[in-house]
């Protein structure tokens, strides 16, 4: 991969609560080239739409960041606040998963355009702005004739394309779009899908695309990261995830998917930990079925098992990490049926 | 072994329409303003001891459906039979003692757990409710059915509030609470959208033991055709009020006949990564149900639609936009100003005068028309087009009229779709050979 556009280095993101600091990101890394569909999966409470606001810089109050989100090669953990602010839209756009809450109740769409693009390229005339503005809708298949009506006026599906379109007409290079149909109807989010899907074709925007979903990630996405309990426990190309999980937890969740090809149910047993004291060593280990001895004691070390992916689980090794005895398996104590999600 | 010769439930040409309200003056004279139809003349059985799945978008009438035969929403018109007696209009004394029988479960367990009351006076309140005060006697049972939904030990639960429960876990409180007075009907509204996945399987499983268990019937109402697949014996798909297709699941998803059907069941993202977004989805949404489409409900985005679907104005005004969509700014201009407001377009009729605006033609009208369907001569909506007449200043474009859709018997399910109807096929081809050449 040539120069990625986003590169993200060990960053931990966590705030403080009275019950003590919730770490929501605990030292991720992960890259995004240009024209790129990283898909990011994870169960509610896993970090996943923390991590999203973080690369933006879009945390609330009170949260604290520590390591690189290097955006071209420049980190924009280290920036001021205003810094930011003047690279999301031409640099950095976000779509959100509620397209009616974030759209102007009062503004018509021609205004929420014209809006965005004097606030980004101020010399831009009228008649470039509702040009590029019409553009970028009629490629979402907004026609020209609904311009100057206002959002209550748009159905669902026509909504999240107006978000989408309104991100896209600063031509950002880096996308993140958090649950980007999950509002929406199953026909509708395959369309929406299909135009995310597109976009590298006809705008080269890198994008990391943030879901629960697992199908979503296979027909949408060319890499996939897999997160549970803060941090990235697998990542690699979407078709060899899928095809072959690494880590258990990758397994475990392809395997309670009910999908059309469901033949019997399967769950994990369990719940999610709580991020303000996760289990020690690895965070999956008190639900994983093939816990050894050394999960329980000692942190994961990424591995790469083989060219392109990478797993952060023991079962991979590195060997020598491993103490003597430490591949036993651990008796794990016995799950009560209710303890789950 | 269950018996399905017995219906649990009959629905009789049920409708649910919801007013909106018109203005004051039209409440004055007793003008009745416009309806949504949320339910529009449904009829089917519920078995006794089957699952019964109602699957459709939101907007498509599922959850009202589900309301309506609960007695939640008064019926419209129609009848709901419940174990051979007709509770259509019943009132509410008289449908409170039928409730012990039938209980619904929530999509959102987080809204319908009291959020002042312990899970354990949650899950107990309708043996108060319907009179069974005995302290000890409610304690029992409470007790019993946490047990049985998994929510054990009991005394680690009962005397928690929903805040302190998890998602999976209040749900089973939500079904607890109503398998406690015995029912034998459970409507069950999407239990499981709002669980992440790996409890969905879990509940999911509680409720098919349930159902073992207490011999229950299972109305299962969701928009996810893959949960359906694995729970339910039979699907009734539901589009914009009406049932479109209806028959036992294996037949549904191997051999899907509602065009609708076939395009829900390709539009889910399955977890398969040889699998790409399909290109060939119905475009647009699900229509307004006080407005709905003439004919079938679903013609506009059907991709095998023909003559006698319901082809109308508001067809060629959608057609328009999604042409002009792609055109730049100069091309669309240009027939905009021809057009004039495509408002006048937006009435369900099959005839309509189009004026020609600014410097054009009727006959200029009618060769935008021409352009349109050389860009895209397979679109179905030109079947639909009778005759399109230039005048001077205008022009009149007619459709077939629509011939109203049937749910018929086709193989082992029931459609509603004029591709199984021999009558309807016939029609159109008859139409077809005596079109008015243009």
């Amino acid at each position: 991969m040539s120069e990625p556009v986003l590169a993200v280095r060990n960053l931990r993101l966590w705030y403080g609560t009275p019950r003590g600091s919730v770490r929501a990101v605990d030292g991720v890394s992960l890259e995004i080239g240009a024209g790129e569909v990283l898909g990011l999966v994870g169960e509610s409470g896993c970090g996943k739409s923390t991590l999203g606001r973080g690369i933006l810089g879009l945390l609330p109050e009170g949260a604290r960041a520590d390591g690189e989100v290097l955006y071209k090669g420049r980190n924009l953990v280290a920036m001021s606040p205003r810094e930011l602010r003047r690279m999301r839209g031409p640099d950095l756009g976000l779509i959100f998963q509620e397209p009616m809450t974030r759209l102007d109740p009062l503004m018509r769409i021609e205004d929420h355009f014209r809006e965005t693009l004097e606030q980004h390229e101020p010399k831009l005339t009228d008649h470039d702005i509702r040009r590029r503005s019409l553009d970028t809708l009629g490629r979402m298949g907004i026609p020209p004739t609904r311009y100057r009506q206002y959002p209550h006026e748009f159905s669902g599906g026509m909504r999240q394309r107006i978000m989408i379109a309104l991100a896209l007409v600063l031509h950002p290079s880096l996308l993140v779009a958090d649950e980007p149909t999950t509002s929406l109807d199953v026909i509708v989010e395959a369309q929406i899908l299909r135009i995310l899907a597109d976009l590298k074709e006809s705008f080269g925007t890198a994008l990391l695309l943030i879901t629960h979903n697992l199908g979503i990630i296979a027909e949408a996405c060319d890499r996939v990261a897999v997160m549970y309990a803060g941090q990235i426990v697998e990542e690699g190309d979407a078709r060899d995830v899928f095809a072959e999980p690494k880590h258990p937890y990758t397994r475990e969740l392809l395997r309670s998917t009910i999908s059309l090809e469901t033949q019997e149910l399967h769950s994990i047993p369990g719940a999610p930990p709580n991020l303000i004291t996760p289990p020690t060593g690895c965070h999956f280990h008190p639900r994983c079925p093939d816990v050894m001895r050394v999960c329980a004691a000692r942190d994961p070390i990424e591995t790469a098992p083989e060219p392109g992916r990478r797993v952060l689980c023991w079962l991979h090794g590195p060997d020598s990490e491993i103490p003597e005895g430490g591949e036993a398996p651990l008796e794990r104590g016995r799950i009560a049926v209710a303890e789950e999600a | 072994m269950t018996d399905y010769a017995e219906p649990l439930v009959s629905l009789h040409g049920l409708k649910t329409y919801y007013s909106i309200r018109g203005s004051f003056l039209d409440r004055l004279v007793g003008r009745t303003g416009a309806a949504v139809r949320a339910v529009d003349d449904v009829s089917l059985d519920l078995r006794k001891g089957e699952v019964l799945g109602l699957v459709g978008e939101s907007g498509s009438g599922k959850t009202t459906l589900g309301r309506t035969l609960l007695g939640l929403v008064p019926a419209t018109e129609g009848s709901i039979v419940f174990e051979g007696r007709d509770i259509t209009g019943l009132r509410e004394h008289d449908l409170r003692e039928l409730r012990r029988r039938m209980q619904i479960v929530f999509q959102d367990p987080h809204a319908s757990l009291n959020p002042a009351m312990t899970i354990g006076q949650s899950i107990g309140h309708p043996l108060q409710i319907h009179g069974i005060t005995n302290r000890e006697e409610a304690q029992a049972r409470v007790a019993e059915v946490m047990e049985r939904v998994g929510l054990a030990p009991v005394e680690q639960y009962v005397d928690k509030y929903p805040s302190d429960l998890s998602g999976g876990q209040k749900q089973r409180a939500v079904i607890a609470r109503a398998i406690i007075l015995n029912p034998v009907l459970l409507v069950a509204d999407e239990p499981v959208s709002m669980l992440d996945m790996s409890v969905r399987a879990k509940i999911l499983e509680l409720m098919l033991a349930l159902k073992h268990d207490f011999d229950l019937t299972y109305l299962y109402i969701t928009h996810d055709l893959a949960t359906a697949k694995f729970f339910c014996d039979r699907i009734a798909i539901m589009y914009l009020g009406r049932i479109v297709e209806i028959g036992p699941s294996e037949a549904i998803y191997e051999d899907p006949k509602h065009p609708y059907t076939q395009a829900l069941l390709r539009a889910i993202p399955e977890p398969d990564p040889r699998r790409t977004i399909p290109r060939d989805l119905p475009r647009g949404e699900v229509p307004d149900a006080s407005r709905p489409p003439l004919g079938c409900s679903f013609h506009p985005r059907c991709p095998k639609a023909f003559e006698v679907c319901g082809w109308e104005a508001r067809d060629l005004k959608e057609l328009l936009e999604r042409r002009w969509a792609g055109l730049d700014e100069a091309g669309f201009e240009a027939e905009r100003e021809a057009v004039g407001p495509v408002g006048e377009l937006d009435v369900p009729a099959t005839h309509v005068r189009l004026a020609a605006h600014g410097s054009a033609h009727g006959a200029d009208l009618g060769s935008l028309l021409e352009r349109a369907r050389a860009a895209d001569p397979a679109e179905p909506f030109w079947t639909g087009v009778r005759r399109i007449a230039a005048e001077n200043g205008a022009l009149e474009v007619d459709w077939h009229e629509p011939v109203e859709p049937r749910l018929l018997p086709a193989g082992e399910v029931e459609v509603e779709c004029h591709l199984y109807d021999e009558s309807a096929l016939s029609e159109a081809a008859r139409r077809r050979e005596s079109a008015i050449p243009e």
